[in-house]
């Protein structure tokens, strides 16, 4: 029998009611009492010198409140990055300034040049078309290559050149060549991650309201971090202390890791309302999403593998410039590199591997983490070169991989990271019977004989989740901590609210993390509420992203519960007059061990707020706890997806037949949760592999800057997926043994799309080493025209 | 969206009369003037909504001639050409989305002469007469470039005559992210014979394949066109394809709608 309570169990997620009802409160839908709306009026070139800019006529226009420029955000801080990366000289990343409205220059289409705030957005609007601009249009730095070559634009004057940094990592060079020197043979590989834009369902949207009476700012914002957005903003952008600051993140829909970021539009209503004393509302436009949004991956890689007579792998050497954009947003710096770097290893034992990152500056909007950040980039890569190495020494790929499997935990790779648990063997034999690996020939014969060039791709991978343990962060340059904390408050009649740092914008927490804590009660669920999202209610914690909420925010609130256990049980001893030390807690009843008394869950919570009978000289009343959480490691989710597909020889057209994903999560709190997280992730990845292209021209002008040149993946362009993560190697490290399953999908999928349409071409008798993602039809069809 | 007046007539001619007015435009179903206004990208002075004139809606089949009020939405042209006229009615079932197809008319569709849109093809490739307040205008001289059209201003398309071919077939290959046609064909053979009609591919709009034609008026096979080709020059070069990959579906899909249209 399921479980039908607790840990293990399916039960329908709650926050569903709500959002499937419209009854979802999401940042829009905040209106507060006399606001303000405002419009910014962006670049419209990639790269140009702010002559002037005249807003004495717009000014005077119909519902105008005031109109701000750069020059309002004299002396007001700039847009910090959080993490600063050290390059292989061991010099700091150039960090260029990133004011909130553009000053001097105008560095990316969609940069905000002044903000027009008016009565209503049309009035805002109609202002913003009468402010003159006088802008001298400058050659952009576009293609990352060309923006390192001397005379190139400079994006940031200051800075001398359009580099970040030059990072290297993991095995040194002395040995890494001789590794290459001495292998029997050698695969290079050289690839596009693609860029892509996150297109949450809801757009970003920010309200900054200020109280004058007493001096406090609230920002209502689409965050996944209220904490972070609140420390950065209140910290480095306007220097408002925590008090007097509060971030409020509601239902959020969708994130993604774009939402992850602190922004210039929030920065810029919270100063506009205290500046005008009325708040500020301001909703971005899917337009403007597409050119204000942080983008995603944007990676050039050379990547090569020596290997030996035997075929094991002796060196992996890679090369890859990573795009910046204009501007660092908040955690780009350490994407490609330290999110990126150590996963490099991927699932195989090479004894030395190396990874060279450059980041650049280039007059595109900022690139930062998306879904998977850094992992997925790495796994392409990874996981293309493996296949490629296969198809020149024609093995089986999936042998191949086996052969080099890491086995043995737990192992230290040699880019810093040390994996506790895994076994990879377990999730590829799982993966080869969920597609039938077996029987594939015969299909492929069958679609041969219809005309169509079938193949199968398989992949596996390696992610690290739970970020992060922070003193290790630290070391890497991180500029805060990545802890979480959780604070569980039971009341009087033994419900539970739990406030936690962990934000839900899609995941399911509401649902989730009740189900831990009526686990460890023995409880019913319904008893358990949680609370997030607004730093006023809850404990200061990180937020959500990189596949940390339970692994990190769970791992806080079961400490945080554990407390309240060890409390409860001290007023149960005083109320069955026995000592602490028999008491035991089963099925929401405390009992004396070996005897038949017992007292009630509701009883010792009723005890603590109303304590009449009460060991008021030994412990407080009250039954509210919390815990801060700092892992010990990162934790290492693992598995082997498989896609199937056939490529149409005439047009290139791609039909996906079957997708398998075999994981390892560790522990499964709700199995039907990790299954959509599996299913949104998979969708995203093929996104990426079959439809996904953020593109720009020559002169930094966003092409697919609408759905009609952006194409997102819909219904039909997805097949019913097969998923299990019935391989469990519990995480070794944490309280609920869990691992992490949000970004897995995004990851893991890639790669398998790409190997089986090369499968397939190369099955067809066509010679194609290669193609970039995304496989548009047309870009398989040139492949083939060799 | 900057401010407009809007009118919504129930007859052709005050129709005709609202739209006289200086800077005066029609509105079909919106679906193509609607996101053009909320982006600024036109100011009109007075909105015209043709969605109240009855005259200009519905579909019935005159005598092999399928007529189509200008006001018809996709939804209902596919539903009433459904028997008559399945090639048609797989087209207009398959434009965009539900809502789109209940709202989005065969006239705005024509009117705005979309290169990648889908009704030129059928009109074309059916040698339709497009029908508006002032006087019939043969397919083959109404289409006169992308987004340009023989209309006149103020001029509404109130029906569109089509003759039903014996055979006939519309093959669309979708741009990935709009899901309009990269390129899509629609053939017909009918009592004058053969047509090909082209969309999505030429920078010219919607085309005729004549060479094509002539091959399958001889023999309306797919066999017949092995070998013809058209050329990339001219076609259109996007982020979704080259010129070249264009030409190359024209004869691909050319050949699908043959055998499609054979059965
Ligand atoms: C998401 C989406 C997907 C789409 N996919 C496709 C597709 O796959 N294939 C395809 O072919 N189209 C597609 N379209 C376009 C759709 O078919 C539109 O309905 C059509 O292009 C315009 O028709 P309308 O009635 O909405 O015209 P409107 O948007 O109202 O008007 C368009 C133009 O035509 C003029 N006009 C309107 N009616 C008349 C008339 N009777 N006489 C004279 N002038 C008139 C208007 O003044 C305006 O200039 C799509 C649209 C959307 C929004």
């Amino acid at each position: 029998m399921p479980k039908d309570n607790g840990i293990g169990a399916s039960p329908k997620r709650r926050e569903d009611v709500r959002f499937l009802t419209g009854a979802g409160q999401y940042t829009d839908d905040i209106n507060v009492h006399g606001q303000t709306y405002v419009h910014f009026l962006r670049s419209d070139v990639a790269h140009g010198t702010i002559n002037k800019i005249d807003t004495a006529a717009a000014s005077e226009m119909p519902g105008v409140v005031r109109i701000f420029t750069g020059a309002d955000f004299e002396g007001v801080g700039g847009l910090p990055c959080g993490w600063q990366v050290t390059d292989k000289d061991g010099n700091p990343m150039k960090e260029p300034a990133h004011p909130v409205l553009a000053q001097g220059k105008v560095r990316h289409v969609g940069d905000p040049i002044a903000a027009i705030v008016a009565e209503s957005l049309e009035e805002a609007r109609n202002a913003a078309e009468a402010i003159e601009l006088d802008i001298d249009e400058l050659p952009a730095a576009v293609d990352m290559k060309a923006a390192l070559q001397a005379g190139a634009p400079l994006v940031h004057d200051d800075l001398g050149d359009n580099l970040c940094y030059d990072w290297q990592f993991g095995t040194d060079t002395e040995t890494v060549d001789k590794a290459f020197a001495e292998a029997a043979h050698v695969t290079t590989l050289e690839l596009r991650n693609n860029r892509l834009v996150a297109n949450p369902m809801e757009p970003r949207v920010a309200v900054g309201d200020y109280a004058r009476a007493n001096d406090e700012s609230t920002l209502y914002t689409t965050s996944q971090n209220p904490h972070v957005i609140r420390l950065l903003m209140g910290a480095f952008v306007l220097g408002i202390p925590e008090h007097k600051l509060r971030v409020v993140a509601p239902d959020v829909g969708g994130g993604f890791g774009t939402k992850i970021f602190h922004y210039a539009e929030e920065a810029f209503v919270t100063f506009a309302s205290r500046q005008l004393n009325r708040p500020v509302k301001w909703t971005s436009t899917r337009s403007e999403a597409f050119m204000s949004d942080a983008h995603g991956r944007d990676h050039v890689t050379t990547i090569q593998l020596a290997l030996d007579a035997d075929n094991n792998f002796t060196a992996l050497r890679t090369d890859t410039h990573a795009n910046m954009g204009a501007y660092l947003s908040t955690f780009a710096s350490c994407t490609p590199t330290w999110l990126h770097g150590t996963l490099m290893a991927g699932n195989y034992k090479t004894p030395a591997v190396q990874v060279n990152v450059k980041a650049v500056f280039t007059n595109t909007v900022p690139v930062d983490a998306y879904r998977g950040a850094g992992r997925p980039e790495a796994t392409f890569s990874l996981e293309r070169l493996v296949d490629k190495a296969a198809r020149e020494l024609g093995v089986d790929p999936v042998a191949l991989r086996r052969q080099n499997f890491i086995t043995q935990f737990p192992y230290a790779t040699p880019v810093a990271v040390e994996y506790d648990t895994g076994d990879y063997n377990a999730t590829m034999d799982t993966l080869e019977k969920m597609v039938d690996r077996a029987g594939f020939e015969e299909r492929r014969k069958e679609a041969a004989a219809r005309g169509k060039l079938r193949g199968l791709g398989v992949n596996c991978y390696i992610e690290a989740c739970g970020i992060a343990p922070s003193n290790l962060v630290g070391q890497l340059g991180a500029r805060a901590g990545l802890y979480d904390a959780a604070t569980v408050r039971v009341n009087a009649t033994g419900s539970i609210s739990v406030m936690v740092g962990a934000h839900s914008h899609g995941q399911g927490h509401e649902t989730v993390f009740p189900q831990v804590v009526a686990e460890m009660l023995g409880i019913d669920e319904s008893m358990v509420d949680i609370v997030h999202g607004d730093t006023s209610k809850i404990p200061f914690g990180m937020g959500t992203y990189g596949s940390r909420s339970l692994a990190v925010c769970g791992s806080a609130m079961v400490r945080a519960t554990e407390k309240i256990i060890n409390k409860a049980k001290k007023i149960a001893a005083h109320l069955l007059e026995a000592s602490e030390g028999d008491i035991e807690l089963k099925d929401g009843q405390f009992s004396v061990a070996g005897t038949d008394k017992s007292v009630a869950w509701g009883d010792v919570t009723l005890a603590a707020y109303v304590p009449h009978n009460y060991p008021l000289e030994d412990i407080e009343p009250g039954l509210e706890e919390t815990a801060f959480y700092d892992p010990a490691n990162f934790t290492y989710p693992s598995g082997a997806y498989a896609c199937e597909l056939e490529v149409d020889p005439e047009t290139g057209k791609i039909e996906i037949i079957q997708f398998a994903a075999a994981d390892d999560f560790g522990n499964v709190v709700n199995p039907m949760i990790v299954e959509g997280q599996v299913h949104g992730g998979l969708a995203q990845g093929i996104g990426q592999a079959m439809l996904e292209n953020c593109a720009y021209d020559e002169n930094g002008q966003l092409l697919s800057a609408s759905y009609m040149d952006y194409a997102m993946p819909r219904a039909s362009d997805v097949p019913f997926y097969k998923v299990d993560h019935s391989n469990v190697t519990p995480c070794t490290h944490n309280p609920l043994g869990v691992k992490g399953c949000g970004e897995a999908g995004a990851i893991g999928s890639p790669p398998a799309l790409v190997n089986a349409v090369l499968d397939a071409l190369n099955g067809g008798g066509y010679d194609v080493a290669h193609i970039d993602m995304p496989m548009s039809p047309s870009r398989v069809w040139q492949a083939m025209q060799g | 969206m900057y401010s407009f007046d809007f009118e919504r007539p129930t007859t052709v001619a005050d129709a005709v009369a609202a739209l006289s007015k200086e800077e005066a435009q029609a509105l079909g179903g919106g679906q193509t003037l609607i996101p053009t206004l909320k982006q600024r990208l036109a100011s009109p002075s007075v909105l015209v909504s043709l969605s109240a004139i009855e005259e200009i809606k519905g579909v019935c089949n005159d005598g092999g001639v399928l007529n189509i009020g200008g006001g018809t939405c996709h939804a209902d042209v596919a539903a009433a050409a459904a028997s008559d006229f399945p090639a048609l009615a797989k087209l207009a079932g398959n434009i965009g989305d539900p809502a789109v197809r209940s709202r989005g008319t065969i006239g705005g569709s024509l009117a705005n002469n979309d290169p990648s849109a889908c009704y030129p093809s059928a009109a074309l490739g059916t040698g339709a007469t497009i029908v508006t307040n002032t006087r019939e205008i043969a397919a083959d001289d109404y289409f006169q470039g992308m987004f340009t059209t023989a209309l006149e201003e103020g001029e509404i398309i109130t029906a569109v005559k089509m003759p039903i071919p014996e055979k006939a077939a519309y093959i669309k290959f979708e741009q990935p992210a709009s899901r309009f046609s990269l390129v899509g064909v629609f053939v017909t053979k009918g009592a004058d014979g053969v047509r090909v009609a082209v969309t999505g591919a030429s920078e010219d709009g919607v085309f005729r394949w004549t060479e094509a034609e002539v091959a399958l008026n001889g023999n309306f096979d797919a066999s017949a066109l092995d070998g013809l080709s058209v050329s990339g020059d001219g076609m259109i070069s996007d982020l979704h394809g080259s010129g070249d990959y264009r030409a190359h579906l024209v004869a691909v899909l050319t050949k699908r709608a043959v055998t499609e249209a054979n059965g």
